[in-house]
């Protein structure tokens, strides 16, 4: 049985386990911190930031800061808020993310956490890069525009399928997500039943061929926010 | 007392928001009875008659005529609301954003499949608005003072914004009215 931690979030005492991270121990208590590259399964490396909370007074990650005895946790409140819209909308403009016509759109994970923290336009000017868009392979596409370097899908293809498909190149405004062959996807081992092509929280990684399946309004985040269903857990 | 004033106009848009308005129906009975509508392609007035409360903007800027229709609508309104993607984020036609302007005149009016012009030029009339290079969102041009999201925004959103801000409320939207597509 592990040592139980006890501290507070946003002013409610939790209780965690040592080891635990912030963001753990708040999932278990009914709490949910908005995340975009946490993986479950795979070792958190706070590359979004999204899931950043203020820790006795420092912005600090949930996604990889452990609990300690006693410190105090803001989640909701306007500083924290103010950053994670800010994350958000660079995310926005940094990419070209047509929504309107978007496969993922309504299963999106960046639209569903830019609603929940209730952004109506980005207050940064629009970059319009140009990105590559690699159709090659027979099931699946990957559409660099909607990119938003999270990660997922590297450590899914390298922890979870023991391949190598995706990776990062280049860095700062640079980086981007390559696959791991000379020239294209096709050429690469990828397959349909990856991981990696589930992961993806934006429509970046699409299957092909199943796209607007679900009608809008029954789509995952029409009927609830994001993270309902960890507020929903008994706490 | 003299009813508010609305002016509505459509910049690099398809009319859908203009729909999305007019979806808001029976409704529209009341709107009427609470605003006069100025400038707006709902009553084919050109210019402004007056002074307007609420300015709704729909599709962004693609070319000079669209700046210059935005502008006086700034000039012309004490509130400015982008409605839709294209006003927000340039929507659809920012597609062309990531190719040279040239090349998509040239696609369109010369090299592209289907294309017929005999006299391969690219309509260049001095009645045509020249575009911009490239298609850009109305808040980049304006100050922008609310922005109603959605393709379109469904009618609730925009009759919810309407209503409060000529009731001088805040216009808080729900979750359920907050959409990108």
């Amino acid at each position: 049985m592990s040592e139980t931690i006890t501290f507070t979030i946003d002013g409610i005492e939790v209780k965690g386990h040592a080891g635990q991270t912030i963001m753990q121990a708040a999932d278990g208590n009914g709490i949910y911190i908005p995340r975009l590259c946490f993986l479950e399964g795979c070792e958190p490396f706070a590359s979004c930031r999204v899931c950043t909370v203020i820790v006795n007074g420092r912005p600090q990650a949930a996604c990889t800061q452990p609990i300690a005895e006693g410190i105090v946790v803001e989640n909701d409140c306007p500083e924290v808020l103010q950053i994670r819209k800010d994350i958000v909308e660079m995310m926005f403009v940094e990419g070209n993310h047509f929504c309107p016509f978007c496969d993922k759109s309504g299963n999106c994970e960046l639209q569903a956490v830019a609603y929940r923290l209730g952004i109506l336009a980005p207050k940064y000017p629009y970059l319009f890069p140009v990105c590559e868009l690699d159709a090659s392979h027979p099931y699946i596409f990957i559409d660099s525009n909607r990119c938003i370097l999270c990660g997922r899908c590297v450590q899914a293809s390298r922890d979870l399928d023991g391949k190598h498909v995706f990776d990062f190149v280049g860095r700062g405004p640079h980086k981007k997500i390559r696959v791991n062959a000379a020239a294209r996807l096709a050429d690469t081992d990828l397959d349909i039943t990856d991981k990696a092509c589930e992961v993806c929280p934006v429509g970046a990684i699409i299957k092909k061929g199943v796209g607007y399946a679900v009608p809008v309004g029954q789509r995952l985040y029409d009927q609830q926010a994001i993270g309902a269903d960890i507020e929903a857990k008994t706490k | 007392m003299e009813k508010p004033r609305i002016a509505t106009a459509s910049l690099a848009g398809c009319f859908g928001c203009h729909m999305s308005l007019l979806d808001i129906d029976e409704r529209i009975l009341k709107l009427i009875e609470l605003v006069e509508f100025d400038k707006s392609p709902v009553d084919d007035i050109k210019n402004f008659t007056g002074r307007c409360a609420i300015g709704l903007i729909e599709g962004g800027c693609c070319n000079e005529e669209n700046v210059h229709v935005l502008k006086d609508f700034r000039r012309n309104c004490d509130i400015l609301v982008s409605v839709g993607e294209c006003a927000i984020m340039g929507g659809l036609p920012a597609l062309r954003n990531g190719i040279p302007l040239r090349e998509c005149l040239e696609t369109a009016y010369i090299n592209g499949t289907g294309v017929y012009n005999p006299s391969g030029k690219i309509p260049n009339g001095e009645d045509i608005p020249l575009l911009l290079n490239k298609v850009y969102p109305c808040h980049e041009i304006v100050k922008i003072d609310y922005f109603l999201p959605g393709c379109p925004p469904p009618a609730d959103t925009i009759w919810e914004a309407c209503v409060a801000l000529l009731t001088n409320k805040p216009l808080d939207l729900p979750y359920e009215l907050i959409k990108y597509d």
